[in-house]
């Protein structure tokens, strides 16, 4: 079963746990100058952002049909079956159609390395291997992110929006944007205040370039065989005008003039 | 061939000679540059902006700017119009370089560009970066063994050319294919982001838009280094034939631009088009440059049938379809991104270098291969080339180039 994170922006007190523990678990640096960093980087693969007294969490959504995955040459991104997008460095060749491709802008590279990786949360494929929850999740003190199937967590969330009439925006971001998302968020002011696009296609994007994609392997033979086509007619009637303008040479081929 | 034989010749080889030497120079250091301090440093690429002109000029208009070659194969060994085969060789040969060098500017564009070879073993079938991969290094293959027999010829390697000549029909035809895939695969790229490329340019139909004006690029660019080479080289222009692709691109342009209009209509987004800002401006200069203005030229006999005429109209095109390349990966995204993005003066300084490289390159094998027809001692009158000469012996003149 595919797993998933819920985070809910009106019981998270904005501690930033959630950014030590991630730099940790990805072995990045983590200081005040980064904590006060409100935005992802190839450093920061989760930032808790501000507005007044509220919050809200950003990080990779885990998508359950990927761009990155679908546009990577390589396969140096991929979705598992338990619900995280990993990236395979090894692989990469650093074409960065990733960091174009994605609806939510997420993947960030190592600009000032030599021989750059992207660099994105990757919902810690290593703890949920072992049947872990993610590190961002074990370490919130409010259970603001909270870690469990998916299917679970839409019915809590849409439990707790029923349940705290006017609390919530009447939305679960992730449920249906760009075709589901393995990160879920609730929110108590519209998502756009935190740059969150709500005008995001419903559908899955890879669809957007395979539907044309596909088609290729039925154009080369097609397309083979019109050129041969045109080919064969344009020479032919240039060899009848040939046969045509010295008779006895077409008597010798057997053609009438 | 000598370039001394034109009389003002010596004065502005030197000039160029200096331009060449400067863009070299800038170039190198800016290499030194990107391959000792990284991406960071030699370009003003941000995770808001990972690609920048590396991508847009030198592989997006690269390989745009190269597809003369299918176009002009196509015409002459598929669709057999003998007339254009007098200058299919230069054609050829700017295609070819024009790969070669995409494939260079990619080695300094890609963060790890060790593992450029990765598509190779590591296939992603959904990817469009994938496929256009695959068909850039086929495509670059087959230019590479339709450029072979004048390099065969200049040693008199008769076996080798024998074998090429043999297999030339389908390898025109698999270059065709490759070319119609890649050219508009450069197009579908950009389908995988309607909320981040502006409606003036993300459409459904940007692979038919791009493979179309690929075409006319094509058309437009061997009118450009043709007139260009009979200036530098002192070689007779082949004005008829250039006024021919002169009316094809007309017509290729006409049907561009009534797609283009339709296609605006369709999504309602024709209106944009009075609402100034940024992309507005960008948005009509790349149709004043590339379409409107070339097709007021060409649609005049009087423009058509003069040499300089032709020049202008195909100049004009070369720069409007730069312009649509530049403005679907760079300006397009500036608006979703919240971020403008102008080229390090050390990304200007590599693909300066990529283009004077290119310059030179074609200069050179003017000079050491025979690259135009009047070299040919073997090949008498290529463009009489008709009914009058024996089937075998045409065929075996027309075919490897």
């Amino acid at each position: 079963m595919s797993k998933a994170l819920l985070y809910d922006s009106t019981i998270c007190i904005g501690c930033k746990q959630c950014e030590q523990a991630c730099a940790g678990q990805n072995k990045l640096p983590y200081d005040d100058t980064i904590a006060a960093e409100e935005h992802q980087s190839a450093h920061k693969l989760t930032c808790i952002l501000t507005r007044g007294d509220k919050f809200m969490r950003r990080l990779c959504m885990n998508c359950k049909e990927p761009s990155c995955a679908s546009v990577c040459p390589v396969g140096a991104l991929q979705k598992t079956a338990l619900g995280p997008v990993t990236y395979d460095p090894s692989k990469c060749m650093g074409c960065r159609y990733c960091m174009v491709a994605c609806p939510f802008s997420v993947p960030k590279y190592e600009w000032d390395k030599l021989f750059p990786k992207v660099q994105k949360c990757t919902m810690c494929p290593d703890r949920l291997a072992q049947g872990k929850q993610t590190a961002c999740a074990e370490i919130c003190p409010t259970g603001a992110t909270k870690f469990g199937e998916r299917d679970d967590l839409i019915a809590e969330a849409q439990q707790r929006i029923r349940d705290n009439p006017g609390k919530y925006v009447d939305h679960v971001y992730g449920l249906n944007e760009v075709g589901g998302t393995s990160v879920l968020l609730l929110s108590a002011v519209p998502f756009e205040t935190f740059g969150y696009r709500t005008d995001v296609s419903k559908d899955p994007m890879p669809m957007l370039t395979y539907q044309v994609l596909s088609k290729i392997p039925e154009f080369i033979p097609l397309g083979g065989m019109v050129l041969g086509g045109i080919w064969w007619i344009t020479h032919r009637r240039e060899e009848v005008a040939l046969a045509e303008s010295k008779p006895a040479a077409a008597k010798k081929n057997g053609r009438k003039p | 061939m000598s370039v001394s034989k034109t009389p003002a010749a010596p004065i502005r080889f030197t000039f160029w000679k200096l331009v060449f030497f400067f863009l070299m120079a800038a170039g190198l250091y800016a290499t030194f540059v990107r391959f000792t301090r990284g991406l960071g440093a030699s370009t003003h690429l941000s995770d808001q902006f990972p690609w920048g002109i590396w991508i847009s000029f030198d592989v997006l208009c690269g390989v745009m700017l190269a597809a003369g070659g299918f176009t002009l194969t196509a015409a002459v060994h598929i669709l057999n119009i003998k007339r254009m085969h007098s200058i299919i060789r230069p054609t050829i040969l700017t295609a070819f370089l024009g790969y070669l060098l995409v494939c260079v500017a990619l080695m300094y564009d890609l963060g790890r560009p060790y593992n450029i070879w990765h598509p190779l073993i590591m296939r992603n079938p959904h990817s469009v970066m994938f496929e256009v991969a695959y068909c850039v290094m086929l495509y670059t293959t087959v230019l590479a063994l339709e450029f072979s027999p004048i390099v065969l010829e200049r040693f008199n390697l008769q076996k080798p050319l024998k074998v090429v000549r043999a297999i030339l029909i389908p390898l025109v035809i698999c270059g065709v294919i490759l070319s119609t895939l890649h050219q508009s695969s450069l197009g579908t790229l950009y389908l995988i982001v309607p909320e981040k490329l502006h409606p003036f340019w993300y459409t459904p139909l940007l692979p038919v838009f791009f493979f179309l004006s690929a075409i006319a690029v094509g058309l437009a660019m061997t009118i450009f280094e043709s007139s260009l080479s009979s200036r530098h080289f002192g070689l007779q222009l082949e004005l008829p034939v250039l006024q021919e692709l002169g009316r094809v691109l007309v017509v290729v342009l006409g049907i561009y631009a009534i797609l283009r209009l339709e296609d605006l209509w369709n999504r309602g987004a024709l209106s944009l088009t009075v609402s100034p800002g940024h992309e507005m401006y960008l948005f009509w200069l790349e149709i004043a440059l590339g379409i409107a203005f070339p097709l007021i030229l060409l649609l005049q006999p009087r423009v058509r049938s003069n040499p300089d005429g032709l020049y202008l109209a195909a100049v004009l095109v070369v720069l409007g379809f730069i312009t649509n390349r530049m403005n679907v990966s760079i300006t397009g995204f500036e608006g979703s991104t919240g971020v403008r993005y102008f080229p390090k003066w050390t990304e200007l300084a590599v693909t300066g270098m990529i283009i004077a490289g290119g310059f030179a390159l074609f200069g050179l094998a003017v000079q050491y291969l025979p690259i135009f027809p009047r070299e040919h001692l073997l090949e008498p009158a290529v463009a009489d080339a008709d009914r009058t000469v024996p089937k075998m012996l045409q065929v075996v003149e027309n075919a490897g180039d």
